[in-house]
């Protein structure tokens, strides 16, 4: 673009409601965070303290802290692979087929549109120790299942219940992924003598890295914040803290335990891994991973 | 395909069979769930069959009341959550191709300061800063109220940046050609970049309507007040009952209410959709 209209002030006129709304509601709340985690409230709110990075302090020399964040890598990259593997899985499978694929690509995709804290639910639903049919099915054949009381039970009833909507997106992604590559490839590798397990990962596979690297950042991304829905409706964090994530963690000692400093401290801490995964996805993902 | 192998194709279309069974099964077994009577969950296990409740059990939910800790019927939570899904998706459209707009077309002191201000809210989703958003919102008197749930949500940097790319492709030719035939930026505006920007226009639209609809801890911290409800938040407090006696046949049918109108629209309008997924992560 090398026109632009002369005019001088409609243009701040434009992009004044954008800008309103990003100061009161993103900069302004984000200011208070970063200004209530210097300071110390008592418990009925009645009285503030500065107390400088003692909130910080406290925050990495509590275990609960070092607990919550080893939960939030566990139940972070187990939401991304499970629903990069199978959504890769899937999409070979789709690749492959001649006719249905559209049908198959409708069929799968529309968990994409379940909120979190539905998705929750009707997995909740699935393994429930006195009515699932999956938890009765894991019954029978001797696996007891309780996720009330099983700390790692509980994690892997909520990264399924993450992953499954996910699986949609990363297959739609696969699909089209594995689309762009050119069939020629394939066959002269074919023509080789390649067998198809060896095309796939000594052709296909490396081809599909940019798409599986973007992937796993937006994966990521959405297991860290996006999934406050799915733990909320389920396990609220429990038994013992077991499925307790730094996000859900922000909330629950913030509203329940009403500890606003502890809460900012950890807003802060938060807000600094977004803004580096915001970063790595931009970064990266602009050059992309090419051979 | 390379080699025509029947079989290799028999078995990508039994697996593919198989992951869409599994992606169903929950859907399926709420489905089920929600036409037995309220008894027949105390007896072990869920059927997997339907029961002849369906209607009733249905008409109660959207009519009469969604459980026992709900005493609302479930259209005014809807009806909720319709207006808040709109109010997001028409608020984020409209105010992110406007800013667009100005930082595309217009050269003006403190251009990349605004937009670097307007990247900055990828940075801080709703859930990092939690509680002092709650506390701005308690202070300007929104709690309880539809400009509540819907503004502190219009703000979206991704809008912007999509409009952005799809304006940049724009030929500066356009420009000059409507400014010689007197077009002034509004007359542009509405005459040449809204039409030539409809796709994406819609594209968006199906993506935001989805993540509008399907808030839920904004709504759940901000509404203390059943009557601002919306469906996907209330299913908590259906299920937060307190001696554990939950309905589960009304439980499933809220819940199906609730993920129905954003899975039709993505079966509904899924190339738009495909298109809007991947434009709103370019």
């Amino acid at each position: 673009m090398s026109v632009y209209f002369p005019q001088k002030k409609l243009p701040y006129l434009l992009v004044l409601p954008q800008l309103v709304i990003t100061a009161i509601f993103f900069l302004w709340p984000a200011g208070q965070a970063v200004l209530q985690a210097f300071y110390r409230e008592d418990a009925f709110g009645l009285s503030q303290q500065f107390v400088g990075l003692e909130n910080f302090v406290d925050l990495f020399q509590d275990p609960l802290y070092y607990k919550s964040m080893v939960v939030t890598m566990v139940f972070s990259f187990s939401v991304a692979f499970l629903g990069i593997a199978v959504a890769l899985w899937l999409a070979v499978m789709a690749d492959r087929v001649i006719r249905g694929r559209m049908v198959y690509q409708t069929l799968l995709v529309w968990p994409y549109a379940v909120a979190p804290a539905l998705a929750g639910v009707l997995w909740w639903i699935l393994f429930d120790p006195n009515i699932g049919p999956v938890a009765l099915f894991l019954d029978r054949i001797g696996l007891h299942w309780n996720h009330f009381l099983n700390g790692d039970q509980a994690m892997i009833l909520v990264v399924i219940s993450a992953t499954w909507k996910q699986i949609s997106y990363n297959f739609l992604f696969f699909l089209a992924g594995l689309q762009a590559i050119p069939r020629s490839l394939i066959e002269a590798a074919a023509i080789d003598g390649a067998s198809s397990f060896k095309r796939f990962w000594d052709i296909v596979f490396p081809l599909l890295s940019p798409t599986t690297f973007f992937l796993l950042v937006v994966n990521l991304v959405y297991a860290f914040f996006e999934t406050f829905g799915v733990i909320d409706t389920t396990t609220q964090g429990g038994p013992d803290g077991s499925t307790n994530t730094l996000v859900y963690k922000v909330f629950k000692d913030g509203f329940i335990g009403l500890d606003s400093g502890g809460s900012a401290a950890q807003s802060i801490v938060l807000m600094a891994i977004v803004g580096l995964m915001t970063v790595i996805q931009f970064r990266f993902i602009e050059r992309k991973v090419q051979y | 395909m390379i080699e025509n192998r029947p079989w290799s194709r028999l078995l990508s279309h039994l697996i593919l069979i198989i992951g869409v069974f599994i992606v169903a099964l929950p859907v399926w077994v709420a489905l089920v769930g929600s036409t037995q009577p309220e008894g027949s969950f105390n007896s072990g296990s869920i059927p997997l069959w339907f029961g002849d409740q369906g209607v009733q059990n249905w008409a109660h939910v959207l009519f009469a009341e969604a459980g026992s800790t709900l005493q609302i019927p479930v259209w005014h939570l809807l009806l909720n959550s319709l207006v808040m899904a709109l109010g997001i998706t028409i608020g984020k459209i409209a105010i992110s191709i406007i800013s667009a707009y100005a930082i595309v077309f217009f050269r003006f002191p403190f251009r990349s300061a605004i937009f670097w201000v307007i990247f900055m809210t990828l940075m801080l989703p709703v859930e990092v800063r939690i509680v002092p958003t709650y506390q701005v919102i308690a202070n300007l008197d929104m709690l309880n109220s539809y400009s509540g749930l819907i503004l502190p949500l219009i703000a979206s940097a991704t809008a912007t940046f999509l409009f952005r790319q799809c304006f940049m492709s724009i030929p500066g030719e356009l420009v000059e050609a409507a400014r010689i035939d007197g077009a002034g930026p509004i007359r542009f505006f509405f005459d040449i970049l809204l039409p030539m920007s409809r796709t994406n226009i819609a594209a968006l639209f199906v993506i935001m309507f989805i993540y509008g609809w399907n808030q839920y801890l904004w709504p759940l911290i901000i509404t203390t007040d059943d009557t601002y409800y919306t469906l996907v938040m209330s299913i908590k407090s259906m299920l937060s009952v307190p001696d554990g006696d939950i309905q589960w046949n009304y439980v499933m049918v809220t819940t199906l209410l609730a993920m129905l109108p954003p899975v039709a629209v993505v079966v509904g309008m899924q190339k738009l959709f495909v298109k809007g997924l991947v434009d709103a992560e370019k």
